[in-house]
This record gives structure tokens, sequence and C-alpha cells, in this order.
């Protein structure tokens, strides 16, 4: 799973630093920021402004566009439930309604013990294996409330 | 003694269902029991409903098929003598006669599943480079003139056809000119460009490739889901490679040609699937659409002409090269020319990757091929063509998968993406979901999408609790019309399709409040 160090300006000057010159960057820094720091600091604003010579607005407007990135540290764990239609059509919404359930989270929150992040999300392209579920970059086909459990309980073991 | 090569994909998909636990599994029981086995990690073949799908090469070359394979059969596979393809019950015999795979014409996925996606010797000896090479004999006016002949259009949805588009970019003046390539497989039931390029792609980087050589253009970039992070990596590893063996950079192939390629990873927008909204993201800005003209041949990315492709037809350019125009028109029928990946999704007994040319029905696709539901129960709808694709009753698929043939009767092909839903299905939900997935998705510069879709969730809410129907009604269809004809983009402008399709086909559904008092 990808970093959740908290920010340090220096940390992250050398992390934008493989991207600068590069045309179009500011994605490719945004991706590079959350992967170190688990999110973007309200501090990377106007060090992304400043390196990338955009005003602040502008820098805001990209990070509040995109769903990938967020403003606050997630848990251990990040799990995708993928509600598009083909995962839909196999038992997506229940499924949701169970992990919602079972993990005491809303959409996008994070669980009490700070293990996993719930994202809803459309499409992981498993769509003939539904319903799918990502946790960090693993990939879950056709998997029950069960199932589902099974996994989360696993990932909680395995915590440091 | 010779090894026995053992296949098991390294897809996504197929991992999804535990191929890594599979893979493991099988070394481990080679190796205590002495056998010689080399294992060999693929792609998708893209018969999913029988991932993990473990396949065994016999000494003449023919592999035989095993699936769907859990660790726990791996002991019993070997005792049964699947090395040497031993019948089983998990056995379909050679997998080349496997109906589902048999009855296809693969050419863009003809070595998906085959190869060792990040082999260089693999891709070459499976015919790989044969295109770009026929590419660098040839001037770029008869690179593009090919591929018109050809037939192809735009498998992204909009169908445009791909010689045209990049003549245009060729004969656009300009010092710098850009390919760009939309893998920004957003369209829910919708998978191809992700097992292609997990399974083959060497195959997408020829085809980049080439359309540079064709249009003058000198840089690439791939514009790839952030949802896909074993696409990203496969890409990753074979644009790499492809630089290390002098197939991307300077002197390509020994030319004297330039052509580089960079891989963007999106940031979770659906509508950066739209061709403008892409260029915007990879300027590293909002995803906003941009109103055209001017077209993105003419001013695309950083305001350069740009061939602006998905992954499917750029894909298809090495075989047409390769094997001629004229061979892949043969497949096909009207306007509507060579192979299309159809993706069988949602709750379908068979789902997976079938690759047919144009004509095949909805039926045959989804009865023959997919084998009907899942669920085993009647198929009710179909959404043909991901979010923005109309909904085809279960009783109306004979309709032949052609662009022409499904505009006539309200929908479209898109991305080729077929989703099967059963007769559990509630459509007013479904209706609901298009308006609100458009709602949460559009990237919000034009009134009707942005503001309409918001109204349109509330109106099917009024409708679905029976509040003033027929008034609602009326004004949804109103609401409709002002998105299909005033948004910038498909976005907003094909969200009715769903919506209307719904309505149309299973008005019941709308009616539930109503009935039920009746009753």
């Amino acid at each position: 799973m990808a970093g959740r160090s908290p920010w340090a300006e220096d940390t992250a000057r050398a992390v934008l630093a493989p991207h600068v010159g590069t045309p179009g960057a500011l994605l490719p820094m945004l991706h590079a920021l959350q992967e170190t720091f688990g999110c973007i600091d309200e501090s990377a604003v106007p060090l992304l402004a400043d390196t990338l010579n955009l005003s602040r607005a502008e820098v805001h407007g990209v990070i509040g566009f995109y769903h990938d990135f967020r403003r606050t540290r997630p848990g251990r764990h990040i799990i995708k439930v993928c509600r598009a239609e083909a995962c839909q059509a196999v038992g997506a919404e229940s499924l949701l309604d169970h992990v919602r359930r079972s993990l005491r989270v809303d959409d996008g929150g994070t669980t009490a013990d700070d293990a996993f992040t719930l994202q809803v999300v459309y499409c992981l392209g498993n769509c003939a294996l539904g319903p799918a579920v990502m946790i960090d970059e693993t990939l879950h086909g056709r998997v029950t409330p069960a199932r589902f459990d099974t996994l989360a309980a696993e990932q909680r073991e395995g915590a440091p | 003694m010779t090894p026995t090569r053992v296949f098991v994909p390294r897809d996504a998909a197929a991992l999804s269902v535990g191929a890594d636990a599979v893979a493991e599994a099988l070394a481990a029981e080679a190796t205590r029991r002495g056998e010689a086995v080399t294992l060999v990690r693929t792609g998708s073949r893209g018969l999913l409903w029988l991932e993990p799908l473990v396949e065994v090469e016999r000494p003449d070359g023919t592999r035989h098929a095993y699936g769907p394979v859990t660790p726990a059969d791996i002991p019993d596979l070997f005792e049964a003598g699947f090395l040497e393809a031993a019948p089983h019950p998990l056995g379909h015999g050679p997998t080349a006669g496997i109906p589902y795979l048999k009855e296809q014409q693969r050419v863009t996925f003809a070595r998906c599943g085959v190869i060792d996606p990040v082999s260089p010797g693999d891709y070459r000896a499976h015919g790989g480079l044969a295109g770009v090479t026929r590419a660098l004999e040839m001037t770029p006016e008869d690179i593009c003139a090919a591929i018109t002949d050809s037939g192809l259009r735009g498998r992204g949805g909009a169908g445009f056809p791909v010689g045209v588009k990049w003549e245009t970019v060729r004969a656009a003046p300009g010092p710098q000119k850009y390919i760009a390539c939309n893998a920004d497989e957003g369209d829910g039931g919708s998978f191809a460009d992700r097992i292609l390029m997990e399974g083959d792609p060497f195959l997408l980087i020829e085809g980049l490739t080439i359309a540079g050589l064709a249009t003058g253009a000198t840089a690439g970039f791939l514009y790839l889901r952030s949802e896909y992070p074993h696409a990203i990596a496969t890409m990753r590893a074979a644009i790499r490679i492809a630089e290390a063996e002098g197939w991307l950079g300077d002197g390509i192939h020994g030319s004297a040609h330039t052509f580089r390629l960079h891989l963007r990873v999106g940031a979770g927008s659906y509508v950066c699937g739209e061709e403008t909204a892409m260029l915007e993201s990879l300027e590293g800005k909002r995803g906003e659409v941009r109103a055209r003209p001017p077209l993105p041949a003419h001013a695309g990315l950083f305001g350069c002409p740009t061939v602006v492709n998905n992954v499917l037809s750029l894909a298809a350019g090495p075989s047409i090269l390769a094997e001629g125009p004229e061979m892949y028109r043969t497949f096909g029928v009207g306007r509507s020319r060579g192979t299309q990946p159809f993706q069988l999704a949602g709750n379908i007994r068979r789902g997976g990757l079938v690759e047919v040319g144009f004509g095949v029905t909805l039926h045959d696709l989804i009865h023959r091929f997919g084998g009907g539901t899942r669920s085993g129960r009647p198929v009710r709808a179909v959404q043909v063509g991901g979010p923005l694709g109309a909904f085809v009753p279960g009783d109306g698929l004979d309709l032949a998968a052609d662009y022409e043939v499904l505009a006539a009767a309200g929908a479209m092909l898109g991305h080729g993406g077929i989703v099967v839903f059963d007769d559990t299905v509630d459509m007013a939900a479904q209706a609901r979901f298009a308006m609100e997935f458009c709602a949460l998705e559009s990237c919000g510069k034009c009134t009707p999408c942005r503001i309409g879709s918001q109204r349109g969730v509330e109106v099917l809410d009024r409708i679905a609790a029976g509040v003033d129907r027929d008034a609602n009604l009326a004004l949804l269809d109103d609401l409709c019309t002002v998105m299909a004809e005033g948004s910038l983009c498909a976005m907003g402008g094909l969200t009715p399709n769903p919506v209307k399709s719904a309505l149309r086909h299973f008005p019941e559904d709308f009616d539930r409040p109503a009935r039920a008092a009746a009753e």
C-alpha cells in the first residue's frame, strides 16, 4: 500500500523533482504526492502553484475536479467497491450496503480503527466477474458479502 | 527431459479469482513431484468464466485447457495426468477447439492469452512487428490510405473513420504533432482495452508507432485510467522494454524516425474519456470538455495537431498493414467493417471477450456465446455501449451489432460493452442511476448536463414516488430533449438514451405506486 507519511516539504520537493519540466505535469505531480503522503496536504497547494507557475486557485480547481485526489489521509487500506452497471446486475448494491454496515462507514469514510477507507468507484474493468472489489491494488471478483468479510478480516490480521 | 510449459494468466480478471494462488500451488506441486514444468504467465484468452484457466502445452505445440482451477484442484490435476493433457472434469480439450474461442474471429486479440505479454521474443515469434515493418516501407500518405481502405472506424464509440482522421493530422501544418491514445476505458461493462494492454502491450505500442509514422507525430501519450493498476504496470514495463529494443525513441527499428511514448495515469474522472476532456487532463488541467471547432486534429494536445484514438482503433493498425486492408474488410457488414471485440458482462453465464466481425446479433452474443444469464433467470434488459447506451429489451435482441443498425434502433455500439440484466432488475432504478452517474461525472462546463442531470434525478424520484406522474413524465421528456440537444459533449447528450429507452420498453417499472394503489 502507498505511503501515508506526514507532510514534509523537503520530501515533497524531492518527489516533485523528476516531473519538473514535464509538459502538463500537474496530474503526475499530484499522483506522486498522494503516493507518498496518502493525500494532497494543504501545504502542497502553494508548493505546486509555485513550481508550475500557476495560481493556487488553479491547483485547487484541479485537485477538486478528480475523484482520486484526497485532502485527508486514508486508512491503512483503501477498499474500492464497484457500483457500475455490470456489477449492479449481479448484486453490487446489496454488497455495498453490507460493506457500509459491516465497516460502519459511509462512502469516502474511514473506519474508527483507521484500518479501511471505503471508496465507491464506477468500473474496475472486471465486469464479467462481478461484483468487483479492489483492496489497495488487489482486485477481487465475484465478491459475496461473506467473501468480503473474509477479505476484510485477512487485511485486519495482516495489519502492522 | 524438456520441461512441460504450463500457462497461467496474470490478467487482472484472472487474478481477481485466484490466478496467483493457482500458479503458486502449481509450482509447489510440480517441485514436490519432481515434474519438470516451466510456468509461463500470460494475458487472458478472454474466456473469463473459465478463469483461472490453466493451459498445458503438448510436444506438438497444441495447448490444452483446464478451468476454472482452484489451488485445491492442483494435486488432483497432476494425479490425473494433466501434464500429458489427460481428461479431467475441469478439462476442455485443446484450447483452440473450445467453441467460445473457435467461433470467434480473433484479429486484434490473436496473441492475447497466448504469449508472455512482456517478451519481445514471443511478440516477434507470433507475428509482431510485421505491421510497423511494412509501415516503414510506405509513405505516410499510403499508410493513411490503407487505414481508410480497411474501413476501420473509431472503436471508442463515435465510429469516425480512422484513416480520415490520420490523413487530416498528416496534412495539418505544424512542427509538432501528437498521437493521444484514449485508454480511459470508463464505460461500465467494458474491459477490452484492459485485457489488450495486459495481454499484448507491444501491439498497442506498435499501433501507436504506425499512427506516428502515418502522421509525422514524433510523440504519443497514453492516457490510462487509474482504476487499472495491472494494466499500468504492464504498459510501463512494455514501454521500457520497447525503448531498450529500439522500438521507441530515436531511430526506431533502425530507421531515421523518432517516436517516444509517454504514459499518463488518469485520476478517476469518467468524462476524461471524452476526447477533448482527455486532452485537457493530459495538459494538467481540470478535465473540462472543449468546444469544437477547432477539432483536435487541427489544434489538439498543447494546441498541436493530434490524433485521438481509442486503444482498439490503434491496435487494429498493425494487422491492417501486415495483412492488407482487404483482409480486414472481409470481416463485418455494410459500413461496419472489420472485427469488434465485444465484451459480455453483468449477469451473464459465460462472460468474457468475443471478437467477431460486425453484424453478429445481440441474441447470438448473449445466448450462443454468453449462455444467457448467470442467475439462470430470463434476460430482461441489456445495456449496450456503456452508461450512455440505450437499454434493449430481452425479447428484442435480434438486432445486428453494426453502427448503423443499432443507431436506427435508437441504440449504439459504444465501446462494445454489453451488460446483461435478469428479470429482477428495476428499470426505474437503472434510469435514475443514469442521471445520477451523469450528475456525478459531469465536467460542469455546460448547463444542460451539469444541472439537467441533477434535475433528472429529482424528476425520476418524483415519478417513482407517484407524485404528479403525468406532468413529471412530460417534464422528463422535455429535460431529455434539452440535454440531448444542448449539451456540449456525449456525456449530457447521450444520458437521455438509457433513461428514455428504459421508459419506452419498461413503462410498468415507472408505475409502481399507482399500480400498488389500484391493486
